[in-house]
């Protein structure tokens, strides 16, 4: 037997009669289930999740479902085919054991496989203060259930909301607050809002718009302490500027936290910043080696972009979510030369006050902005991002159906600024900096340093900082 | 005489019924230029990089070669009767085009918050439906086109605008006098051709005047549908001028139920020419949503789009389209590139992954689309489901001479009988 005809028998009589596990049971680890079917897959499959529910999707929980429209129960995911796996939903995974090749779950159970995918995602980073986060009315939105608690408590019409954090999250929500006519107060350390995602000169146009719809939108400050009453309801918020908000309902939009904390000890390249793997999904060891049975996709996977440098990007996009863990899905059931790269551009959108936003491409890469169609003054243009004379992003307020030729400029790494648009040019085309904030640096990254002294033994490993 | 492109010759009315090989030979090079200075494109790929390219203009009045007499010589006087009236949303420019379709999208679906005015239509369109297929009864021939086709969209679109019925045979004799004399081809400067054109000049006219009437009546006496909702605007967008407001009546009204004749006469038309396609439809009457992708795939009702041109310089496909040259996009060639869709000339009723531009893409798709679609699945669907024992009985069928709004003009068709 020739020894291309043994790996093609490997292969079938892996998708045959292998034992996948998914951890992980949102939209990355539905759709890469599905995306395993479809590739031929019938061996065992079994989808683990800590929350209860079947996968559902989660865009709606901060727009449709807290305006009241839709329940939070009716976000299930649709279902493009059978999956015919093991759900163990309700049960999160506790821990990693690659040499036995077993997950350990919550309930003491160990799980075998013979390829893993990762899919656990990010949760909401809470209100750091223990005991402030426990007062009645204060929120953090990830899941269904902070949905529906939310929207009940919004529903109940507080008399003022208070939003911490002026990301996505955190607009969206202040934003659905002004349509239901709710006070909002909306708190964002940095000089505007969106500024992380889409720069200075973007978020100045986001103030704008979250001002005109009536958000009591404070910037450069930060929430300093929440006050409760007897009853233990939050009522006040003291802010570092020293003034206080009278407010019955908090939203703690802090952006999110990896869930990486059940891979402690499995020696992986995991860490805040994600789970490390190549552009094909599979994960990295601590050592920065290649694992042939672990593999990453959606929000927690952090993997180099031939675009941006080959540097390594964790994107918490829902379409990265899906073709990550289609790509794979498709790698845990080949072998080279058939493995796949998941290369697609970045992409996410989001709605508020009014407004649809769409971003292709990684604007915090880029150091410069250019508006390119519309007008700003209308809060309906597209602009692109540059750095060192190519466009990599662009951002289009209600002008989504343009972002495509931007995606196609951004592949070809086409010239910064990009030609001018036959008409509906906006008043100003001179590139301008975008003002990104100086990316800031995670206090929980534990050191990383190396053991052992005859090259042959040296590894990696993870040193939490000594304090 | 020089010998004649193969988009010429798919022009070319002996080719109306199949143009299929000539878009083949066509898209041996994906934008060609022709002898008139257009350039056609023929390409999956370059037709949408096209349609999401802010430097390709869809108005009219930025065509420089159309003072130049640089587009088709018959083509041109049927187009200026088209430009005297003022643009419609798919002969303008952001940001007009963007305000004048967000006005339209409230009044037709509905407000953002309620937009289901057109999924509302269902028991309409179900009724409609049965209504035609019960008149069959009895018959051995039918004429698919006239008596299953038209009647459907012509008698939606009309509640939908809010136009009386009675006047479909007059618009419907100006509508059919105007496409009848649009010719991009070579047979453009026939005889025949031109003597249709001051006729069809004169209708274009005529529809606009009778549109007008119609707006008139509707400002001073509020009635129903979307037009008269139309003229009473008071949204945030402000009102739509009556000139703008005249011509994108006219096209509602036109482009509202032409190319949905056309689908449902070329879905029925293809699904006989593939019976095994027409027996899987039947077994499984939920295929028809994705049947009816396909055939809007296989078929396209428009096949291509004539207003668009470049104002500046694009480099596209090794070729550069000089600023002001006018760009057809042929999306009949586009739903069949093999590059994009895998054997494009069979029929298969679940393609995966079937992103046809039979609505074609971009800020300019189809504004009817969920309308054509609805309209469509239930006329196809009910169509398979009650007919029993359907037959060509011409094949290929007498096709109409338009070359963009590509349609058969019958398709008759015997019957042993019509089902409950």
């Amino acid at each position: 037997m020739t020894l291309a005809a043994t790996l093609a028998e490997l292969v079938s009589d892996f998708r045959a009669n292998g034992r996948i596990v998914i951890v992980g049971a949102s939209l990355a680890g539905l759709r890469g289930a599905e995306a395993l079917r479809e590739e031929g897959f019938s061996g065992s499959l079994t989808i683990i999740g800590d929350e209860p529910y079947e996968p559902y999707d989660r865009p709606p929980l901060s727009k449709q479902v807290l305006k009241g429209w839709v329940p939070a129960e009716h976000t299930l995911l649709p279902r493009f085919r059978e999956v015919d796996a093991q759900w163990r939903l309700g049960v999160a995974a506790t821990g990693l054991d690659r040499v036995a090749r077993q997950v350990r779950l919550a309930d003491g159970e160990q799980v075998p496989y013979h390829r893993l995918l990762i899919a656990t995602g990010t949760r909401a980073r809470p209100w750091p203060n223990p005991a402030e986060a426990a007062l009645e009315g204060v929120f953090a939105l990830r899941s269904r259930d902070d949905a529906a608690r939310l929207q009940r408590a919004l529903a109940a019409r507080p008399s003022r909301v208070l939003v911490i954090g002026g990301g996505f999250i955190g607009s969206e929500v202040a934003s659905v607050c002004r349509e239901l006519d709710i006070p909002v107060t909306l708190t964002e350390r940095g000089p505007a809002p969106l500024v992380g995602a889409l720069g200075g000169v973007i978020g100045e146009i986001a103030a704008q718009m979250q001002r005109d719809h009536g958000v009591d939108l404070r910037c450069g400050v930060s929430v300093a302490s929440l006050e409760g009453d007897a009853a233990g309801h939050v009522r006040r918020a003291r802010l570092s500027d020293g003034t206080t908000v009278e407010v019955d309902v908090v939203l703690a939009a802090l952006g999110s936290i990896r869930n990486v904390e059940w891979l402690q000890g499995s020696g992986l390249a995991a860490g805040p910043w994600g789970v490390g793997c190549d552009a094909g999904g599979r994960a990295f060891d601590i050592n920065g080696v290649v694992t042939d049975s672990v593999y990453v996709a959606g929000d927690v996977a952090r993997m180099p972009h031939v675009l941006y440098e080959y540097q390594f990007l964790a994107m918490e996009h829902w379409d990265n979510a899906v073709f990550g863990a289609e790509v794979a899905a498709h790698n845990m059931v080949n072998l080279e030369p058939h493995y796949r790269p998941h290369l697609s551009l970045p992409g996410f959108w989001s709605g508020q006050f009014g407004v649809n936003i769409k971003s292709v491409g990684v604007p915090p890469f880029g150091d410069e902005i250019v508006f390119t169609q519309g007008s700003v003054k209308d809060r309906s243009f597209a602009a692109a991002y540059g750095r060192r004379g190519r466009i990599v992003a662009a951002v289009t307020f209600d002008h989504g159906k343009w972002l495509e030729y931007y995606a196609r400029l951004i592949e070809q790494s086409a010239p910064f600024p990009p030609p001018p648009p036959g008409w509906d040019r906006p008043d100003v085309m001179e590139p301008v900096p975008a003002e990104f904030p100086a990316p800031g640096v995670p206090t929980a990254i534990p050191d990383v340093v190396l053991t052992g002294h005859d090259p042959n033994e040296r590894r990696a490993e993870f040193r939490p900082r000594g304090h | 005489m020089a010998e004649e492109t193969p988009w010429q010759q798919a022009l070319r009315y002996t080719n109306r019924a199949n143009p299929y090989p000539f878009y083949a030979e066509l898209r041996k090079t994906p934008v060609a230029r022709q002898p008139d200075g257009t350039y056609v494109v023929s390409t999956y790929r370059e037709i949408v990089t096209l349609l999401h390219d802010p430097r390709v203009s869809s108005d009219v009045r930025k065509l420089p070669s159309r003072a130049a007499a640089a587009v088709e010589p018959g083509a041109e006087p049927i187009t200026e009767a088209v430009i005297e009236l003022e643009p419609n949303i798919i002969t303008c420019d952001p940001p007009e085009h963007d305000h004048d379709r967000r006005m339209m999208t409230r009044h037709f679906f509905g407000p953002a918050d309620a937009p289901h005015q057109i999924s509302d239509l269902e028991p309409d369109i179900r009724r409609i439906v049965a209504g035609l297929l019960d008149g069959m009864r009895g018959k051995t021939r039918i004429d698919v086109v006239d008596e299953y086709a038209y009647p459907l969209p012509v008698t939606l679109i009309c509640k939908v605008l809010g136009v009386p019925l009675e006047d479909e045979p007059r618009f419907h004799a100006w509508i059919e006098t105007a496409l009848d004399a649009l010719d991009f081809g070579p047979e453009a400067a026939s005889e025949e051709m031109r003597s249709r054109l001051a006729g069809a000049r004169r209708s274009v006219k005529e529809l606009a005047q009778f549109m007008a009437g119609l707006l008139g009546q509707y400002a001073e006496r509020p009635g129903p549908g979307m037009l008269s909702a139309m003229v009473h605007d008071g949204g945030p967008d402000g009102r739509m001028s009556e000139g703008v407001l005249a011509s994108n009546a006219v096209l509602l009204l036109f482009a509202g139920h032409e190319t949905t004749v056309n689908l449902i006469a070329h879905s029925v038309l293809t699904l006989l020419r593939h019976p095994e396609a027409l027996e899987e439809l039947r077994r499984r009457p939920d295929l028809i949503v994705p049947a009816v992708e396909e055939l809007l795939r296989f078929e396209s009702s428009v096949q291509f789009w004539h207003t668009r041109s470049a104002v500046e310089d694009i480099d596209i496909a090794g070729t550069t389209i000089p600023a002001g040259a006018p760009i057809f996009l042929v999306y009949g060639s586009a739903n069949r590139d093999p590059q994009r869709f895998a054997d494009p000339d069979r029929l298969d009723l679940e393609r995966p992954d079937n992103q046809h531009l039979g609505f074609s893409q971009g800020i300019h798709f189809c504004f009817g689309a969920p309308l054509a679609r609805l309209e469509v699945q239930v006329a196809v669907e009910e169509f398979v489901r009650r007919v029993e024992n359907p037959r060509l009985v011409a094949d290929p069928p007498p096709y109409r001479h338009n070359q963009i709004f590509r349609g058969p003009r019958h398709v008759l068709v015997d019957i042993d009988g019509i089902r409950d």
